[in-house]
This record gives structure tokens, sequence and C-alpha cells, in this order.
């Protein structure tokens, strides 16, 4: 591990102690399970933009998954946090390994000028946006009691087939991965002439 | 935790997947990006559900975003091994060929 590497880790974990601690003292228990997770997301992220090889960013984005799915869990979706591990966890995931085995290995390709130019840049435009945002109201939230969450999946599977609902953006979503994953198919197959051994190599090619 | 805690972190983990996308040269990290990004919509979503009275709308966007994120996924790695194929490399800026 090099210097800049041992800084940015070091700096890394200053910073999720930090977040724990804030977090610990803003909201106890609860504030520190939240700055957890915050760190798990921002950290995985984080670190998949950092790391030089394909493969350590893949898994870092574990964690910002997982994150994600604990703040879903925070938010009393449990049922969004599942399907979040299953799919993006279990099977974006896996795919983008699949991605990354076909790809030349290339250790110079990340550039840190411009890392922290792209970070400086793209943090100084959300962070403007935040502001004015922020300077025209008070809060967005419209009640300030929470109620209980509902944490049945039966509510989202009565929402699902229901026809009054969302039954016709199922039926799509259903339609758009089945045909999503037949051009998948199609598009990755091999044409039958990469696949036959080719007898003349000095015709036309 | 107040509602903004949540659109800060939402807003960080958006800035981190456009950062993830333009300041690398390799097509794998613009689709890991765009999956960041999703993700930060989703904790929007999944935010403003919530806190709005916790009805059903917000959680139906949040599977939607799910779903469509699973499409891409495998559609994008398709093109990708693709691209691979016909350029031998997966940089973004030496594929510029609509033909074969």
């Amino acid at each position: 591990m090099d210097r800049p590497s041992q800084a940015f880790y070091g700096l890394l974990t200053l910073l999720s102690l930090t977040a724990l601690g804030w977090g610990l003292r803003g909201g106890g228990a609860h504030g520190l399970v939240f700055g957890l997770f915050t760190v798990l997301t921002l950290g995985g992220s984080l670190v998949c933009i950092w790391e030089r090889s394909v493969v350590r960013s893949a898994f870092s984005l574990m964690a910002t998954f997982t994150g994600v799915a604990g703040l879903f869990l925070l938010l009393g979706a449990d049922f969004l946090a599942m399907a979040q591990i299953l799919i993006y966890v279990g099977g974006i995931l896996a795919l983008l390994l699949f991605g990354v085995m076909l790809s030349p290995p290339d250790m110079n390709e990340r550039k840190l000028p411009r890392v922290i130019g792209a970070l400086l840049l793209v943090g100084g435009g959300v962070g403007w946006v935040a502001l004015r945002v922020s300077s025209t109201t008070r809060s967005w939230a419209v009640t300030e009691e929470l109620p209980e969450p509902v944490t049945h999946a039966r509510e989202i599977g009565l929402g699902f087939l229901h026809p009054g609902k969302y039954l016709v953006p199922f039926e799509l979503a259903a339609f758009l991965l089945t045909v999503a994953l037949v051009a998948a198919v199609y598009i990755a197959r091999r044409k039958k002439e990469d696949l036959e051994p080719r007898d003349s190599l000095g015709g036309q090619s | 935790m107040p509602l903004e805690a949540y659109l800060a972190v939402s807003a960080a983990l958006f800035t981190l997947g456009i950062v993830c996308i333009v300041s690398r040269r390799n097509i794998l990290y613009v689709l890991m990006g765009i999956e960041m990004i999703l993700n930060a919509s989703s904790i929007n979503f999944a935010a403003f559900n919530r806190f709005n009275g916790d009805g059903l709308a917000g959680r139906m966007f949040v599977v939607f975003v799910i779903i469509l994120a699973a499409a891409e996924a495998a559609v994008a790695l398709a093109i990708v091994l693709n691209v691979f194929h016909l350029f031998k490399s997966i940089k973004p800026s030496e594929v510029d060929l609509l033909r074969e």
C-alpha cells in the first residue's frame, strides 16, 4: 500500500469515527445505527472511486448496497431492504464482477487530479443547489410525529395486484424485464462465424 | 433522524456517483456510478415516503427503480461484452464507431 492510499484510508477512518460520534450525540442509539449505515454507504462508494483495481471497486460497492439496505430498514421499509440485498448484492454485483473478468487490468487509469477536480466541481454544484433549495423551505416533512411504519410485504403485494393501484405498471415492468433479458442474450451471443475455425486467414478480413 | 439527514446522505451518494462516472476511464466504473445514482434516488423516494404519511407510492417507486436497475445491468453488460469483442478495449473514449 503506497503513501496516498495510507493517507486516504486513515482519513476515511477518521471521518467514519466522526460520523459515528456525531450520530451518537445527535440521536442516541438510533443515530448511531444511522451513522453506521451512512458510513457504510458513503465509505463504500469513496473506496470504489479511490481503488485502482476494478475488483476491489466492485466489492466495495457491496458495502454501499448493504448500507442503503440498512437505511431502508431505518425508514421502516423492510421489504425494500430485502429486495435491495437480493437484487443488488446478489444479482447486479455478480453481473458487474462478470464484466470485471473480461476487462484488461489497467492500474494507471485512475488519475488523482481528475478525481479531485471532479469531486470539487460536482460537490460544489450539488452543495450550491442544496443551499438554494433549502433556503426556500423550512422543512419538507409534512408530519412531525412519524406514524408506525407499515412493515408488511402483503401491502405491497396487494398494491401490485389491485387493478385500481399498480397493476398496469406491474405488468409493464414484467414486460420490460422479459424484453431486456431476451435482448441482452441476443446482444451478447456469439456470432456463428466466430465459433467456427477460420480456414482462410489470408482472405478478406 | 430527521428527513434532512437522509436527504444529505442521498445527495452525497449522488455526488460520488457522478464523480465515479466522469473521473474514471473505464466503462465498468460508469456502470457502478449509475448504480450509485439509482441508489441515491431510491433513498430519496423511501425517505419522502416515510416522512410524508407513509403511503405506498414511494415504495412502489423504489421497487420499480430496482427492477429498472436489474434490466439496465443485464443489457449494459451485454453491450460491454460486445464492445470489448469489437474494439478490444472498454475505454469509453475509444468506442466511436456505429458499424462493425
